[in-house]
């Protein structure tokens, strides 16, 4: 090994703390860059494998009865390639070992062969043999959380007539990747469970007999969706169509997307910004470097080196140094990457994940890392290049301090010699002491922004389950009931207040904009589940009008006192001009709210609902159960409570990891930038820190230079983080916006206390080591070396 | 101010006349002059220096602090640029030579010793021998020129573990390592107590007589001129005289 090859690694031996402090930050944009791209596309490469192998629809369609004649007109649309009709319904279950209801979504198998569309995946056991009338396939999910397995029986009340059904395989399918219940926020494998019956069974159980209510489509290669869409529309209209839609309204694929999407933004926006501090990580410890060895670099070109060898030397130092991060963080992007897989496999149902980070992403994040350290030292080792060899070898000039007005104002302020030595030497950098100020403010910043999302979910869930649903339980019909039913479910042991509530799937239109909505009705005192906006007003949607969600109103440009159409796809199918009088900021879902009198006025019809919400006494609940499960007419029970205790769960679960992966985070950005910056400044200062002691300054009073300077950049740093950390906040809260949710804009103080705090400490415990070298400072040697 | 001997009646870009009994010119500058424009004012740190040295000789350059001595050292050895003058180096012009030729040049023929020492705090002894070594196009073992200068048994050294005599004879091998042409040793013992510096003169002298390299000491020490084969006095950036010494002594001779 050449001897300059040799000097190069105990150079970083011997700097390799503050190596390791640069080296972890970028490790971090390493892994978050691995995780997420590795993320993303094991996604969506397993997305897309098992959409392809178990033919996933691409166009989809919901009805109320079509005869199945009409099929034949369907696959003639131009642009058709393959259809599968199908009858689905809900049914609630009663699981062997459970007191609560559960909810089954029953979906028919095709009378012969195996599904052409939306295919099943067997998971174990068999499909049900076409002939029976109690054999069921559920999906794997559904099965262990509820330790069910072939043999198992499960009874269904169907259509209002309760079965025994046998479970004879288990499966899943593309169609529920994100297994979610109507009404439900997050998937709960325990209530709700995916039942495929034998399509004679089911068009019995439903009444549908030379029918069918769902239809699966697949576009030949080239077809366009939309004239598909509009055909299956006209073609369905008689027949109670609720709108044919394509994949992005699919619920499954839906969430899907979205948290594709942010993986995606995440990939863009946070590994540049630890690449951004390495880079000035390292430009910062290079400068200092090149400062301390000019008389060195000056040899090496006396003896015959060359600038472009001496330029080599220095950069590889940073090349080490970001090798060193890239190193580290391939290993925690690997395990990073998998924990997040972990956590992915308990929100999405893959059958199998096609995981494998392709070498080219190493590649590309090794390339990134190196190059960033590269450009961070590549002015210092420009610099060296550059540096005119008789002058390097002569000592450099001492810095000038020019006095300037502000040290007119420093002398105003009578501060002590060693506070106006921390001002001095913060001006005569001032590029440096801004920048390192601006790294420690993105460690707040870090903080912040994983903090509001805490924050941000406290106040979905307060939102909606503490004030906007507040009813312990949802009960469902098959169809909509009169008005009366609510007496009846009042009847029902254990309900102490019943509240009935209209659901219409319709079609807003404004102008050429238009957007499929579930309507809400409801009675102006209902009291269990209520319209709560984002400044927890409730409200009601007044008679003669509909009220509705701002972020649908954007979507189809409607604002107060605008009139738009409604077109109703249930009840009457019949359609409305309806004049929007309100709007109301929502977290969940594009909701339009109408008061219910006026609905059944417009509809002609005597009063009926789509669900009563409940109140129950806790302690009749066995007793409920056991009613709603020998009660024909209802089709299913959502316990809100459930629902509340999983969302929080797992929001608690992802959240506290999240916050804990950040708060460590944004601990080694700090100590990166700190510890760096204090080790720089005790290197160019020892001379003078020295001079100090053998003046008389005590060890207290020469640390405190030291540590002050640190520490008045930590505080500087703190409106500047909590500005960034609220600006990042607001970024994450307009790109995670989708049709599903929108994550509100919640800081609290304590998050941006949390962030002080955390950087606060970081920053003087970093410092605090730093002072431990001055302690060790031998006086005598300091003075006699030259720098 | 008394005319440089051998360089007063040439012409420019010849070079010097070659007799059988004249030894070979080395260096040969014609009016150089430096000047360092600090911006407020204009320092000529050389003010037209016409000056031969010859092959094998070692010439001392004497003269108070400031008179430019380093300036000149620094032209003759590559590392700084003339403001006006020419330089050669046997044929070549170095006043000629472009930044990467100047590199080369240093790497092949000239040796450098600094005051201070300039050693790679990182590397030991025969590591900072073999800084050199390695890119010399006909060195000498590292160990082999750390024995010349009498530190065969501390090769593993680092330089925080030797003291200033020590360190400047590792300075001295490095420069040799190489087998230079040219020796260019600016203050060698500047930062040395007499005993310590007599062992570095000693070496130096040692260099100069087995391997014939010619060598230039710059020293503001008037004792040290003794030694040499030829001594050019400084004076406000030019020559103010050179002496050829009849006789020589040797360096334990010399006290300081
Ligand atoms: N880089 C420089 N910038 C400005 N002046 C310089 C520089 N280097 C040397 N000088 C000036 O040039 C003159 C000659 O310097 P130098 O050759 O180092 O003298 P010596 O080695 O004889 O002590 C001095 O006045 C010195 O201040
Ligand atoms: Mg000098």
């Amino acid at each position: 090994m050449r001897a300059i090859d040799r000097k190069l690694l105990r150079d970083f031996k011997r700097l390799w703390i503050q190596a390791a402090a640069i080296a972890i930050v970028m490790a971090c944009g390493v892994a978050i860059l691995l995780t997420s791209v590795g993320m993303y596309n094991a996604l969506s490469e397993t997305r897309a494998a098992y959409y392809e192998r178990n033919r996933f629809a691409e166009v989809f369609v919901h009805a109320r009865r079509a005869p199945q004649s009409i099929l034949s007109e369907v696959a003639a649309i131009d642009g058709v390639l393959q259809i599968e009709a199908r009858i689905t319904g809900y049914a609630v279950l009663d699981i062997p070992g459970r007191i609560e209801s559960g909810m089954g979504h029953i979906i028919s198998l095709p009378e012969y062969g195996d599904p052409l569309l939306n295919q099943p995946l067997l998971y174990s056991g068999r499909f049900p043999d076409p002939s029976s009338r109690d054999e069921i396939l559920v999906n794997v999910p559904f099965a262990e959380a509820n330790n069910l397995s072939q043999g198992s029986t499960v009874s269904a009340t169907l259509n209002g007539r309760k079965r025994e059904l046998t479970i004879v395989g288990t499966a899943l399918s593309p169609e529920f990747i994100y297994t979610i219940g109507p009404g439900s926020l997050m998937p709960d494998n325990e209530t709700f469970g995916v039942l495929w019956m034998p399509h004679v069974a089911t068009a019995a159980a439903f009444d549908m007999t030379g029918a069918f209510n769902d239809l699966s489509l697949v576009l030949t290669h080239n077809a366009r969706t939309e004239p598909v869409i509009d055909a299956l529309d006209d073609l369905l209209e008689p027949f109670g169509g609720l709108g044919a839609h394509d994949r992005s309204r699919q619920i499954s694929e839906a969430f899907l997307d979205a948290e594709l999407s942010q993986l995606k933004g995440m990939a863009m926006v946070v590994p540049p910004i630890f690449f951004a501090i390495a880079a000035f990580l390292v430009s910062m410890v290079m400068g200092r470097i090149i400062a301390l060895e000019r008389s060195e670099i000056g040899l090496l070109k006396a003896v015959g080196y060359s600038n472009v060898e001496v330029c080599l030397h220095y950069l590889m130092l940073a090349v080490l140094i970001g090798a060193a991060g890239v190193v580290v963080g391939w290993v925690a992007g690997f395990a990073l990457a998998r924990t997040t897989a972990l956590q992915y496999a308990k929100f999405f149902d893959f059958p199998y994940v096609i995981f494998q980070v392709s070498y080219w992403i190493y590649a590309a994040a090794a390339l990134a890392g190196l190059l960033t350290t590269s450009l961070g030292a590549a002015r210092s080792a420009l610099k060296a290049a550059n540096l005119d060899p008789a002058i390097a070898m002569q000592p450099p000039a001492p810095p000038r301090f020019k006095r300037t007005i502000i040290d007119r104002i420093i002398d105003g302020m009578r501060l002590s010699q060693p506070t106006i030595m921390i001002f001095r030497s913060l001006l005569r950098w001032p590029v440096r002491s801004a920048m390192t100020s601006l790294g420690l403010a993105f460690s707040v910043a870090t903080v912040i922004a994983t903090s509001y999302i805490t924050d941000a979910m406290d106040e979905i869930v307060d939102v909606a389950f503490y004030l906007s649903n507040r009813q312990d339980a949802m009960v469902l019909f098959s169809e909509d009931v009169p008005e009366s039913a609510v007496e009846d479910v009042l009847d029902l042991p254990g309900v102490l207040v019943a509240e009935g509530q209209q659901f219409h799937a319709a079609i807003l239109r404004n102008g050429h904009l238009e957007k499929h909505v579930s309507i809400e009705a409801r009675h102006p005192d209902a009291d269990l589940s209520r319209v709560v906006d984002a400044d927890k007003r409730v409200l009601t949607a007044p008679p003669g009008g509909v009220l509705l969600a701002t972020r649908l109103a954007e979507q189809i440009d409607a604002q107060v006192g605008d009139v738009i159409e409604a077109e109703f796809l249930t009840g009457k199918r019949e359609t409305f001009d309806l004049t929007v009088v309100g709007l109301t900021t929502q977290h969940i879902g594009l909701g339009a709210y109408m008061d219910q009198d006026y609905l059944n006025r417009l509809f002609r019809q005597e009063p009926r609902v789509s669900t009563v919400n409940i109140e129950i006494d806790e302690n009749r609940l066995p007793e409920l159960h056991r009613a709603i499960k020998d009660t024909p007419e209802i089709s299913g029970l959502i316990e809100m409570n459930d629902n509340r205790r999983s969302f929080e769960e797992t929001i608690d679960q992802n959240v506290s990891v999240m916050n804990g992966i950040y708060i460590v985070v944004a601990i080694l950005i700090t100590i990166g930038v700190a510890y760096n910056g204090a080790r720089i400044q005790l290197s160019e200062r020892s001379r003078e820190l020295a001079s100090l002691r053998i003046l008389g300054f005590g060890r207290g009073e020469v640390s405190y230079i030291l540590v002050g300077e640190t520490m008045f950049l930590a505080v500087l740093a703190q409106p500047a983080g909590w500005l960034i950390g609220t600006w990042i906040a607001s970024a994450m809260t307009s790109g995670f916006t989708s049709d599903l949710y929108a994550i509100p804009l919640v800081l609290t103080p304590r998050s941006f206390a949390l962030g002080s705090l955390v950087v606060l400490i970081a920053a003087f415990a970093s410092a605090m080591v730093v002072r431990r070298r001055l302690d060790r400072l031998n006086l005598v040697e300091v003075m006699k070396t030259r720098e | 101010m008394s005319a440089v001997d051998h360089t007063t009646s040439e012409q420019h870009g010849t070079s010097a006349p070659e007799g059988p009994d004249t030894p070979e010119v080395v260096f040969r500058t014609l009016g150089v002059t430096k000047v360092y424009d600090t911006g407020e004012v204009q320092v000529h740190a050389l003010a037209g220096v016409d000056l031969t040295l010859f092959s094998g000789e070692l010439t001392v350059l004497l003269g108070p602090s400031g008179s430019g001595k380093s300036t000149l050292l620094n032209i003759l050895g590559g590392l700084d640029h003339v403001t006006n003058g020419r330089v050669w180096f046997g044929d070549t012009e170095l006043t000629d030579l472009s930044d990467r030729g100047l590199t080369r040049y240093r790497r092949d023929h000239v040796g450098f010793v600094f005051q201070f020492y300039n050693l790679v705090p990182s590397l030991t002894a025969r590591e900072n021998v073999q800084l050199v070594t390695d890119i010399a196009p006909d060195p000498m073992p590292a160990h082999e020129a750390l024995e010349l200068v009498g530190l065969g048994h501390r090769m593993d050294h680092f330089p925080s573990e030797m003291s200033g005599g020590e360190q400047q004879r590792v300075a001295i091998a490095r420069a040799i390592a190489k087998r230079p042409r040219i020796l260019l040793c600016d203050e060698p013992t500047g930062a040395l107590d007499s005993s310590t510096g007599v062992q570095v003169l000693e070496a130096l002298r040692q260099i100069n007589e087995r391997f014939g390299t010619t060598t230039v000491v710059i020293t503001h020490n008037a004792e040290i001129q003794r030694m040499a084969h030829r001594v050019i006095f400084f004076q406000d950036g030019q020559i103010s005289e050179t002496r050829v010494n009849e006789t020589r002594i040797a360096p334990s001779e010399i006290v300081w």
